[in-house]
């Protein structure tokens, strides 16, 4: 491990203006994935800037129906969050089917967001990774790749985005606000992670020192009968293979509008837009359940070993969808 | 033995003497020793499977703040010895692999350390190392059974020499012959790791020539023969303790190169060395369980007894050593088969020698069997149980022996009791919950009993005031042997258990082998109850002679101890305390050494523990994930020492045995050798989620032929038959016959 400088913000404009003046310089919130990271070699910043201590904590209840999550909230007190638990259960559930106890009283919001791939190659300094090592190859293509994205790769990186948070954010239309020293602004969560393409270093529009301050989350009122489902090896403490976040509305047996978002088997919290587009105005059927998730996993690209994947996501998405319109979707 | 051993704190569920400073932090495990002036060292592994270094630059590291010292091929002194491989319960030197690092330029697997970077703190050697370019020649490399299915050979014998690698009773062809069931399949089974909770490491201190370990280890003994050895330097100037152990499995059994190395390291510097692995050196220093693949070809008649059975294995093998575990030991003894052919095969391979992993060899061997056997009971519509019960062996079917103590029977009938056997409809896809299908196996569990080559020995202390100290060159890795070795030093010498304390985790102590195979709670409770009941008797005995005691003349064989009271058994209040005769005659302590000799290696008797398992399982076809609901496990383990930590341990065999069903497989990369999936975040082992409800019951056979207490061992049968329960009963849900090993959501789907 390389000898790095500490400090400690203790407000938002000192901590960004701290990390935006100096390149190789980096936040440090919960550090459950960075700290690793730092272990292994693979983050190499000369000087961390500790933001723990700033005022982004809490859950604020907007009168709207909407929240504000603040960044450094923790990841196991917005799973309990009463208004999160009522009004966004897939947000909750996705949050608690996360990691596991020690962590979530750790990992932050805002730091979940940033959390690096778990592709083997990737992780250790030694081998060929496009996201580490822009130009050096992906040791992933031809390599141990069963928990490999099927969705959104590239021939430069097949790395699976591993939160699960975030694909219930994408499926809620959430809103990421940043700070910058040019002031602040906001992005809808579904841009602020990036397809790979040919710049897989590059995974979220943020301009170096920018601070994500907040996520909102919009009023939906569909979203009380929302679920997020995880399949996994374990039953705990694993990432996805597949899981999605889904949400429905019903109007005499036929979708009026649905909200889908499938994790584990993409390069980005994948919101599954063609599969939307065939739902609504579709009764709510095993067989519009079942030709809307093929959709979704048309342009699949799969390998020998992550081929399954592909047919465990449509398999879940149907799931998924049967649990919401029997169990949790509001008819209207 | 003077009197009729009478056990009262031995078979009690004593909590662990040793629970609250594990809790607390208090006790201190090898990585945690720091003595003043300690350096740290870092491996760095190679990055090939296969090949030859052509170059290594260290001028960057040896630059590095703090380096204390760069050592590779080129600059380590060679070591003197090289001992063979031996399995650790031998008692003699027990390298893991016969090979030893850092001694030339060729490269036989990925991880082979190629150069250990020596600093002033843990970090900047970690840097240092990284800083360090080596250049290799590579060359083709075989790391799967797939690559080398064409170098398959057999070899003249396995696992050190100790075991054929055929094996063939009765005539194999006439007993497929005679069968009108015919069944035929092979099984794979991925390579697994042990991954402990306590990576290995090694505080290594020179004194002039000699030399202190602190190492975490199953066997100090095996750490101070092997190190002592390979140095070229006597045992006498070794000195290992391990005070506390987190967890073996078997990757800490055989005494593996970076033991060694922290001990060169240390003498290079000049100063304490601390050599702790990471978790991803777990993966390439302290072996592995070799992928495999097991053919099995069963013969039975039409009720299901068995005519012939052939098993074959196939599995990889180091370049320089010969090893498999002994997967086809207990699958032979299982059942009377007449008719018995088996063999080993092997493929070197560019990994490291593969080792002891719980369970070692019977935990594929039997869950290959048995996997089959319920196939067997499906074809010709008997009940598995009744299956099992059919064909036990009533003696030991290679020799004839009668076993030293069987149960199997009783577990079988006690198991299927617990677990409401008799309600599972037999037909597979009959039950279902909501999304899940539910599915009930059952398997046998089996394990040999294993002993030490050489004598084990105790030492027990008597001190005036009534209390004691036992003491033997043992060490706890989580068994519990702190807390049972406590308990029956407390009968042997009938004192009561608070006043006794269990010494261990020294090779100043006396000796007592490696704890490996099941054999520890055998041989060293053989050792424990020798050494107190010899003091205990030498006490009785001078009581006796003593005109001033009031058990003067008595006989001997009457005279018992209860508290420590020596009192006439049938006149309880004729007698006195140990303390009242050594307080009279001046005494400050009395001692006695105890050593027993294991039985000679051709006891004509059949050695086996038995049990069975059953599973509950529910299965999401859609989804293909397997939960497994409710586990119950019966063993038959000869005497238990300790009720709750049997229990604890029975329970972590029968979860290893779900990890290997459903979790465990360790992946790696063809193209370099690399194990892709090295850390506790891609390497699944179960975690309390997936944790069923398990109940374990143990039927005490009384064995008077093993060792003094009866105590056939534990560690390893909890394991066996586990995975092929849930195999099973994964069959039983949903039709699905399982032939490789883990059980993956890509095989249900």
């Amino acid at each position: 491990m390389r000898a790095i400088s500490y400090t400690r913000a203790t407000d938002v404009h000192s901590a960004v203006a701290a990390v935006t003046s100096d390149p190789g310089s980096s936040f440090l919130a919960g550090g459950t994935t960075e700290v690793d990271l730092l272990r292994l070699d693979v983050l190499r910043p000369h000087r961390l800037v500790d933001i723990n201590r700033l005022p982004l904590t809490g859950v604020e209840d907007r009168s709207d129906g909407g929240l504000l999550i603040g960044a450094l909230a923790r990841m196991s007190e917005v799973a309990e969050d009463r208004a999160v638990v009522e009004r966004f259960p897939m947000l909750s559930q996705a949050l608690l089917l996360g990691a596991s106890a020690q962590l979530r009283h750790m990992a932050s919001m805002g730091g979940n967001l940033m959390q690096r791939v778990r592709c083997a190659y990737y992780r250790d300094p030694e081998s060929a990774c496009n996201k580490r090592v822009p130009g050096s190859g992906c040791s992933a293509l031809d390599g141990v790749n069963r928990g490999h994205a099927v969705l959104g790769t590239s021939e430069h990186c097949i790395a699976t985005h591993p939160s699960d948070l975030a694909v219930a954010l994408v499926a809620l239309d959430a809103v990421v606000h940043v700070e910058g020293m040019d002031g602040s602004r906001t992005i809808p969560v579904d841009d602020f992670f990036l397809l790979p393409g040919d710049t897989p270093e590059r995974e979220h529009p943020l301009t170096p020192g920018e601070l994500i301050t907040a996520i909102e989350v919009p009023a939906l009122p569909m979203a009380r009968g929302s679920l997020y489902l995880k399949v996994r090896d374990r039953e705990s403490y694993e990432f996805a293979l597949a899981s999605a976040a889904a949400a429905l509305a019903l109007e005499n047996g036929v979708i009026r509008e649905v909200r889908l978002a499938l994790g584990g088997v993409a390069t980005k919290p994948w919101r599954a837009r063609r599969a939307e587009d065939l739902l609504v105005g579709q009764r709510a059927d095993e067989g519009t359940f079942t030709r809307a998730a093929a959709a979704e996993l048309t342009p699949a690209v799969t390998r020998p070993m992550n081929a399954f994947k592909a047919e465990l996501a449509r398999r879940v998405l149907v799931r998924a969808l049967r649990t919401a319109a029997t169990t949790g979707g509001r008819t209207v | 033995m003077t009197t009729g051993a009478t056990l009262e704190a031995v078979g009690r569920p004593v909590d662990r003497v040793d629970g609250p400073a594990k809790v607390t932090g208090r006790g201190r495990y090898s990585a945690e020793i720091t003595l003043p002036n300690t350096a740290y060292a870092a491996l760095v592994g190679a990055r090939t499977a296969s090949g030859r270094i052509t170059g290594i630059r260290t001028d960057a590291a040896e630059r590095a703040d703090g380096v204390l010292a760069v050592l590779t091929h080129q600059n380590l002194p060679k070591i003197p010895g090289r001992p063979s491989l031996l399995p650790s319960l031998a008692g003699h030197a027990a390298p893991g692999e016969s090979f030893f690092p850092l001694q030339d330029d060729i490269i036989h697997y990925f991880g082979q350390p190629v150069a250990m970077v020596i600093a002033d703190s843990l970090e900047r050697a970690q840097f240092a190392a990284r800083q360090l370019h080596v250049d290799y020649d590579r060359s083709a490399s075989v790391t799967t059974l797939d690559e080398g299915r064409d170098q398959a050979y057999e070899p003249e014998a396995i696992f050190a020499g100790f075991l054929p690698a055929r094996t063939v009773r009765g005539d194999v062809e006439a007993g497929f012959k005679a069968a009108t069931q015919r069944l035929d399949a092979t099984y794979h089974f991925a390579a697994n790791h042990h991954n402990p909770i306590e990576p290995s490491a090694t505080t290594a201190v020179w004194d002039g020539d000699r030399l202190t370990l602190y190492d975490a280890t199953q066997g100090i003994v095996a750490t101070q023969s092997t190190v002592a050895a390979l140095l070229g330097i006597p045992p006498s100037k070794v000195r290992v303790r391990a005070s506390f152990v987190g967890g073996g499995f078997g990757c800490k059994a055989m005494i593996w190169p970076h033991v060694t190395l922290a001990a060169l390291a240390a003498r290079q510097v000049g100063r304490p060395v601390k050599l702790a692995l990471t978790r991803e050196q777990m993966f390439t220093s302290c072996g592995h369980r070799e992928e495999q693949e097991q053919r099995i070809e069963l013969g039975a008649t039409d009720d299901g007894r068995l005519t012939a059975l052939r098993h074959h294995k196939l599995s990889l093998t180091s370049p320089f050593d010969e090893w498999a575990e002994p997967s086809l030991g207990m699958a032979s003894q299982a059942y009377a088969c007449p008719h018995y052919e088996g063999v080993y095969r092997l493929i070197r391979s560019n990994t490291m020698t593969p080792t002891f992993t719980r369970g070692p060899g019977e935990t594929t061997g039997m869950c290959a069997l048995e996997c089959l056997m319920d196939e067997l009971a499906h074809q010709i519509g008997v009940d598995p149980v009744q299956l099992r019960l059919r064909n036990h062996a009533e003696a030991d079917p290679h020799t004839g022996h009668p076993w030293s103590s069987d149960g199997a029977e009783e577990c079988y009938r006690r198991g299927a009791a617990r677990f409401d056997w008799q309600s599972r409809n037999p037909e597979p896809r009959s039950q279902r919950d909501g999304n899940w299908l539910i599915g009930k196996g059952m398997a046998t569990a089996g394990y040999p009993v294993l002993f030490p080559m050489q004598p084990q020995r105790a030492r027990a202390r008597l001190y005036a005031d009534g209390t004691a100290v036992v003491q033997a060159g043992t060490q706890e890795f989580g068994t519990g042997v702190g807390t049972a070795m406590t308990q029956v030093a407390a009968d042997g010498l009938g004192v009561a258990l608070r006043n006794i304390r269990f010494e261990y985790g020294d090779t100043d102590l006396p000796n007592v082998a490696a704890a490996v195979g099941s054999a520890g709670a055998g041989m060293i409770s053989a050792a424990v109850y020798t050494a107190a009941t010899t003091l205990r008797d030498q006490m009785i005995e001078q009581a006796i002679a003593d005109p001033g005691s009031p058990l003067h003349h008595a006989d001997p064989a009457t005279v018992v101890v209860r508290e420590g009271r020596m009192q006439l058994r049938d006149r309880p209040d004729t007698g006195e305390t140990y303390s009242a005769l050594m307080q009279r005659h001046f005494m400050t302590d009395q001692e006695a050494l105890g050593s027993w000799s294991p039985p000679p290696q051709n006891l004509p008797y059949g050695l086996a523990t038995f049990g069975a398992q059953f599973a509950e399982v529910a299965v999401d076809p859609d989804l293909g994930t397997v939960r497994v609901r409710r586990m119950v496990g019966t063993f038959a383990p000869g005497r238990v020492l300790n009720a709750k930590t049997a229990h604890s341990q029975a329970v972590g065999g029968m979860l290893w045995g779900l990890g290997q069903a459903l979790l465990e497989g360790s992946l790696v990369d063809t193209r370099d050798g690399r194990w892709a999936n090295a850390s506790l975040g891609e390497y699944l082992v179960p975690v309390n989620a997936d944790a069923p409800d398990v109940a374990v019951e143990f039927v005490e056979v009384p064995d008077t032929v093993v060792n003094p207490l009866g105590v056939k061992g534990l560690g390893e049968v909890g394991m066996v038959g586990a995975a092929a329960a849930i195999a099973n009963a994964v069959f039983h849900a949903t039709g699905y016959r399982a032939r490789e090993l883990p059980i993956r959501i890509e095989h249900l789907l």
